[in-house]
């Protein structure tokens, strides 16, 4: 194929990956590996190089959107971030030793417990007691959000539970190249039971420094393709852009149901093709 | 417990997001403008990845980037809005320094300074 038309097709492709995966929530990058390998034939180490850009492009450009609302909680967000940096160094370190073929079944069982992970956490849940032991009081990390009728307080529970599952969301981003937004609001929102809408924008914020602390690494292997990452970014960025837009308006509870199934299938493909060594 | 104050911390929330917004759309328009000289140069050419090569060697740090996007290199053009996206989520962390040290919580400076070592540790320390 030549490069402009590849170009284009990348580009389109990705614009999709990044819509979808913004309007149902469950994030374009997990996609964009696979999308990479199995429809362009690309190699898995550019894929995972070109994916990183691309999902701190997104993290950047939507927790930009998110900041303004009050939302995020920043100190949380830092410490947790010693986890998910340490987390994507060593991801990024350890993925140099690892064959294709085993990067590829761990994405595909990424891919196929991310579509099979129930969608919607309880979004009104009770305000959690206080805990006077934790450290959410000693270091003043317990804060409060914009409600609908003002600021609702709350408190982080289970600091050190989340901070180890966070290094696991780190070490996949550094493995895989991608965002594992999944696993951090798993962490922030199951183990430190922050409000659904903190530790979604929370997590969004620190996908951006887990996948820089690995992509640095990945430039220095030269992964990064400048002729991929570019048309990946801007597929990606534009498709979160929309979807991000068309979100207020949109049903998407049947566009979610479709996006499990594509992921569903990606994962078995990606599983296959490790197996029978074909990455 | 000491009271920070809701407005500063929304504050430095909000002056980060307009950060990572610049940053985003600076590296676009850099990856932008590369994009067109790639692909008015070497559109036609046949592409595949099928194979693992890596980079050349001076597409893969700072220094080499820069040389090749001031010679007119396009790949290097595009490689350049490439580090200008990575640098973005750290420049976040260089302002939470500041903006914590304002706030003078200290102990967020510190973390903040931890995750700012790690990830100078991959953008310089890795090979």
């Amino acid at each position: 194929m030549n490069n402009a038309l590849f170009s284009a097709a990348l580009c389109a492709g990705s614009l999709v990956a990044g819509f979808v995966g913004s309007l149902t929530g469950l994030g374009g990058g997990v996609v964009i590996v696979p999308l990479l390998t199995i429809a362009f034939g690309v190699d898995m180490r550019y894929a995972i190089g070109a994916s990183l850009i691309s999902v701190i492009a997104t993290s950047s450009g939507a927790a930009s959107a998110y900041v303004r609302e009050g939302f995020s909680n920043v100190r949380v967000g830092m410490l947790l971030e010693i986890a998910t940096s340490l987390g994507a160094l060593t991801g990024a370190a350890v993925a140099a030793y690892v064959p294709t073929a085993g990067l590829a079944i761990l994405l595909g069982l990424v891919l196929l417990s991310s579509a099979l992970m129930p969608g919607h956490i309880e979004e009104h849940k009770a305000p959690e007691p206080p805990d006077p032991d934790s450290l959410g009081v000693k270091w003043n990390l317990n804060s409060s959000f914009p409600g609908p009728h003002g600021m609702i307080p709350y408190n982080v529970r289970r600091v050190p539970l989340g901070f180890g599952i966070m290094g696991i969301a780190g070490l996949l981003s550094g493995l895989l190249g991608i965002g594992s937004g999944a696993v951090k609001v798993l962490a922030m929102d199951l183990a430190m039971k922050l409000p659904f809408k903190v530790s979604a924008t929370t997590s969004n914020f620190m996908i951006g420094v887990t996948a820089a602390a690995s992509a640095g690494v990945y430039l220095h292997r030269g992964y990064i393709d400048p002729g991929l990452a570019m048309p990946v970014t801007f597929g990606v960025v534009a498709g979160s852009y929309i979807g991000a837009k068309l979100l207020a308006r949109a049903h998407v509870k049947q566009l979610r149901t479709l996006f499990r199934v594509v992921v569903l299938a990606l994962g078995v493909e990606m599983i296959y093709n490790g197996v029978k060594g074909r990455v | 417990m000491p009271d920070f104050g809701t407005w500063s911390e929304q504050k430095m929330e909000a002056q980060m997001g307009l950060l990572l917004r610049t940053g985003v759309l600076a590296s676009c328009a850099i990856m932008f403008a590369g994009a067109v000289l790639y692909l008015l140069r070497n559109g036609s050419e046949r592409v595949s990845y099928a194979a693992f090569q890596g980079e050349p060697a001076s597409l893969r740090n700072i220094s080499g980037i820069l040389r090749e996007a001031r010679l007119g290199g396009a790949r290097g053009l595009i490689q350049v809005g490439v580090l200008v996206m990575i640098a973005t989520p750290v420049m976040r962390v260089v302002f939470a320094v500041f903006g914590f040290a304002r706030q003078k919580q200290w102990r967020f400076v510190l973390i903040s300074l931890i995750v700012l070592g790690l990830l100078a540790f991959g953008l310089f320390g890795s090979k």
